[in-house]
């Protein structure tokens, strides 16, 4: 058996990037198929239901519940203001009366005669999908969302914190070895996307943020600087929500890693041009990995396209970094996949390849902790 | 409940078990006498896109099992042949599902310690993920608790509360927060969300006029009709029966794999927790069953607090896991406390940048021998907090009022107290990669060990290739053929551990020993912090070798007959054998120095032989 299947990471200079941006509820799509859009524009928006805040009107009053209707001055489904009267009891003796106000702005969605409570909703509140990505409209589905699509060279990372962001591609170190540091970062990065080599230091992360640079696209990053940075551990590799005034997409993994030569490469060859970038990470099943879209500009031509194709197995001569120690973050070329068990040192039995690395070396490693370098 | 009246008449059995990334078929056969597993096909699941048909894996899976077999057992439809004829069909087909993340379900009840702890015991049982405990007492606000319940979007929600003829409001009130919140159910939007209540009988009929109009609610008993007892078998029930309905016909390709069994689909840590409580029943011991996965342990247990009446108890630790949560458990148990199982140092920063890539690339193996007993320590630590959970949970029950005597004025335990008893837990078995899968059997049973730290004597054992779940939907079909399997080809039998409770501050013996093993007879002394192994085997039957031994406590230790009392008894083998844990009980490794925690690590592995020598140099 010549052939195993090992995913991989995508790194190409060409490729058709669909993305569906997707209401959380039914809504208004705002633009139509063929429409050209940008990373910021709305394409679809609607309204989440206010958040509901109970009130205990029957306790408030000293009613019992059964009662609570024959107090009420607003019924079900009217509209409230913070601070509007919409329940009085009247005493005979008016300085008796007691009554009850409302606590938000919205409406009133329940009264409920056995416990005396009620139901206020707040105003709907707003939600916008942006395009994210600077393409076309291909697809539009009615009253959810709309498929945008371009042609660009894709980077996909392994991890990543922060959300969807944009801004102009700005490599900043030499070479894919050198590590990011705070001096290399100065105030006209603002608004960019900065590309460096092996590391980040959480100093250079404090000024990026300091100075305004929207994203940083890194071969490694230090756990304990990750916790320093966050404020606490990150338990299970699911981000994208955090809020930190940057995007971090890591391409290799944790620790000092080069980044891999042709990512580099690619990213350096796109110099200059608009990124689009997303350090959302779930790792489970249905997968997501953070990325780096480099939309091209101008129209998509079909012939240049490379559709995004069926990922072929490993065989030898193909492209792999290793992702465990003792080689971890070593790219090297397969040499043999031997198909019989083999013992490792941990004496586990497992499949293995035999690879050669860039510096000459060979090496024998487990199949399960190599990946393939897609797009090679 | 299957086309056979007679349990017996069944004689060839698939099963299935639709995880969420692979699905496992096995075959068991009547033969000679007794039922055994003939053997095992996987295939990938087919639940997602570009499938989207569960039945495509099941069918591969069970392809594969009729290559190995030589059994034809589908027909050119891809239907079961069934009754089975000599070399041809399956009397019955069965499966068990986890596949799209399981069940996953929110609770509900007035007072979180009480009914809604209760109400969380049913859904655990039942074999659900609990995604939250919404109480009345929970200290969140309402507003808090609505968003939580619109946000979780679960498969059912259980809402209990109350004892019968107790409070209605409070139950009135969180019903009213459910329709507020307005759940919508997290599989397709074509039917309304499920709802069992099972509360206050009184107010069954105030949370119908509350809640009928937005969702599908069903009504069963009270689950804590009064505070003394819980009623959890027909909530239990009905979760499985809105699983079925709901929840499997949802998913892809469920219609057709429910018409193709012979007996309801059950969620597989369900049908886990049946299987450990059936073995329990049948042997009358008391067990604990632990599965550790990428991102979740499982823990089950049966204990008999009163000595007679099994209760059972199962835990998810939703964050603790090999792979996908591997930082949070590194994260949780902190690093002294994973690194004291470790005899030679390691570098911190290098150790959290492993951790997260072994987080962010789950699939990875250890090939370095110190990447393994570093990963071993980890799921020592997993283990071991799984546990506490699990402990914490398995409780008499919460608000019960105890009367005592001048008796017990001494005694600290209370209401809500552990019934988890280490000295009488008679079997420990451990499943997941880590444990079914490590290169020696030892270090299994050393990992078992130190993250449970059993008293007394209990026989220890792993899941060879995991099948209690198709085992336990099988105890609903035909109990004989699951038992007679799974003591035969689903546990690898590693041992006993005999561990004598108690401390004692200076070196000494703990306890004499004599041992009959078949090759003549062994005695001697076990000194304080040592640990010894004797080799004990397996007969051909597949059953372990049993013999005779008589343990000698010193005054201050028990090995289960009481403080320096004698105990003979019969130990059973297996592939480890015996083991003889002299480091007394409780024990902690971090009260020893540096120094000394080092050099009795090494012994330990070394005479227990858990990894090559050279490795521990």
């Amino acid at each position: 058996m010549a052939h195993a299947y090992t995913p991989g990471l995508k790194v190409t200079d060409n490729l058709l990037i669909k993305k569906h941006r997707i209401l959380p509820l039914k809504g208004e799509v705002i633009v139509k198929v063929g429409d050209k859009v940008n990373p910021d524009d709305v394409v679809a928006r609607t309204h989440l239901p206010g958040n509901v805040v109970p009130l205990n009107v029957a306790n408030k009053l000293s009613i019992p519940p059964e009662d609570l209707k024959e107090v009420m001055l607003k019924k079900e489904g009217d509209p409230i203001k913070e601070g509007e009267l919409i329940a009085l009891k009247k005493a005979f003796i008016k300085w008796f009366s007691s009554k009850c106000e409302a606590t938000i702005d919205g409406s009133l969605e329940s009264i409920s005669t056995i416990t005396g409570q009620i139901l206020q909703r707040g105003m709907p509140i707003p939600v916008e999908v942006k395009a994210y990505l600077k393409g076309e409209v291909t697809e539009v589905i009615p009253n959810e969302g709309v498929v945008v699509e371009c042609v660009g060279a894709f980077v996909q990372g392994i991890f990543g914190i922060g959300g969807e962001t944009s801004g102009t591609l700005h490599i900043v170190t030499e070479d894919n070895t050198t590590i990011l540091t705070e001096d290399l970062i100065n105030e006209n990065m603002a608004g960019k996307v900065v590309v460096g080599g092996s590391l980040v230091t959480a100093g250079a992360l404090k000024k990026a943020i300091k100075v305004g640079i929207k994203g940083i696209v890194i071969g490694g990053f230090d756990d304990k600087d990750l916790r320093d940075f966050l404020g606490y551990d990150i338990g299970v590799a699911i981000t994208g929500s955090e809020d930190i005034g940057v995007t971090l997409v890591v391409t290799e993994g944790f620790g000092q890693i080069d980044m891999a030569r042709k990512t580099f490469e690619l990213l350096k060859t796109e110099e200059g041009k608009m990124v689009c970038i997303n350090g959302a990470t779930q790792i489970r099943a249905g997968v997501i990995r953070p990325e780096v879209v480099v939309p091209m500009t101008g129209d998509k031509t079909p012939e240049m396209v490379k559709s995004e194709t069926t990922t072929e197995g490993l065989t030898v001569g193909s492209l792999v970094r290793v992702i465990r120690h003792p080689f971890f973050g070593k790219i090297g070329k397969v040499t043999n996949l031997p198909a019989p068990l083999q013992k490792l040192e941990s004496e586990s039995m497992a499949r293995v390849l035999e690879v050669e690395f860039e510096d000459g070396k060979r090496a024998t490693v487990p199949r399960a902790n190599v990946e393939m370098i897609e797009g090679s | 409940m299957t086309k056979f009246e007679n349990p017996e008449d069944i004689k060839v059995i698939v099963a299935t078990d639709c995880g969420s990334t692979t699905t496992k078929a096995i075959l068991i056969e009547y033969v000679n006498g007794e039922y055994r597993l003939i053997t095992r096909g996987e295939a990938p699941t087919t639940v997602e896109a570009p499938f989207e048909d569960v039945t495509m894996g099941v069918l591969n899976a069970v392809a594969e099992v009729e290559e190995l077999s030589g059994r034809k057992l589908l027909d050119e439809n891809n239907k079961f042949i069934s009754p089975a004829k000599d070399k041809e069909g399956t009397d019955i087909y069965i499966s068990t599902s986890s596949a799209g993340g399981g069940l996953q379900m929110m609770v509900a009840g007035v007072v979180r310690s009480m009914t809604a702890e209760s109400a969380e015991r049913a859904a655990l049982g039942a074999g659900a993920i609990v995604m939250d405990v919404i109480a009345s007492n929970d200290k969140r606000l309402p507003h808090q608790q609505i968003e939580r319940i619109r946000k979780l979007r679960p498969d059912m929600i259980l809402l209990s509360g109350g004892i019968d003829g107790g409070t209605t409001t409070h139950v009135v009130e969180l019903a009213e927060l459910i329709a507020a919140a307005d759940p919508r159910p997290r599989l397709g939007s074509s039917y309304k969300l499920p709802i069992i209540y099972a509360g206050n009988k009184d107010a069954a009929e105030l949370v119908k006029k509350t809640l009928a109009d937005k969702v599908d609610l069903k009504t069963v008993d009270n689950l804590r009709p009064v505070l003394e007892r819980e009623n959890l078998g027909p909530a239990r029930e009905e979760i499985h029966e809105l699983f079925m309905e709901h929840v499997m016909a949802q998913a892809p390709g469920y219609k057709k794999l429910m018409s193709l069994t012979d007996a309801p689909i059950m969620p597989t840590p369900g049908a886990v927790g049946l299987i450990i409580q059936t073995i329990a029943k049948q042997y009358g011991i008391e067990a604990v069953g632990v599965d550790i996965g990428g991102a979740t342990t499982d823990v089950f247990s049966v204990f008999r607090p009163d000595g007679e009446t099994p209760v059972f108890n199962r835990t998810v630790s939703a964050n603790l896991g090999m792979s996908y949560s591997i930082s949070n458990v590194f994260a949780e148990a902190t690093l002294p406390k994973v690194m004291r199982w470790v005899p030679f140092k390691m570098d911190e920063r290098d150790l959290r940048n492993r951790v997260k890539n072994k987080m962010i690339r789950p699939t990875t193996i250890p090939q370095a021998m110190e990447e393994l007993i570093f990963e071993q320590a980890i799921a020592k630590e997993a283990l071991r907090l799984a546990f506490i959970q699990h402990k914490n949970f398995a409780t008499v029950l919460k608000g019960v009022q105890q009367q005592r005597t001048i008796a017990d004025a001494f005694e600290q335990s209370s209401s809500g107290a552990t019934i988890v008893n280490m000295m009488t837990l008679n079997m420990l078995i451990g499943s997941g990669g880590v444990l079914s899968h490590a290169p020696r059997r030892q270090q299994a049973a050393l990992m078992l060990i130190d993250a449970f730290m059993p008293k007394g004597i209990t026989r220890l054992a792993v899941d060879s290739i995991f099948m209690m779940p198709q085992l336990g939907v099988l105890t609903e079909v035909q109990p004989k053929a699951a038992t007679e399997v799974f003591e035969k080809d689903c546990l690898i039998h590693l041992g006993t551990c005999i561990a004598p409770a108690g401390k004692t501050k200076k070196a000494g013996p703990v306890m004499k020993y004599t041992l009959e093993l078949p090759d003549g007879t062994v005695s001697g002394t076990l000194q304080y912090l040592e640990m010894k192994k004797f080799p004990l085997g397996i007969a051909e039957n597949g059953l372990p070798l049993k013999i005779k031994a008589t343990f000698e406590p010193e005054h201050h230790f028990d090995v289960g007959a009481g403080k320096g009392n004698k105990l003979t008894t019969e130990l059973n083998g297996g592939v480890v054998g015996i083991i003889l844990d002299g480091r007394g009980r409780p024990f902690d490794l971090s009260d020893l120095d540096e120094e000394t925690r080092v050099t009795y690590l090494k012994k330990w592995m070394t005479e227990l032989d858990i990894y090559p020598k050279e490795s521990l140099q």
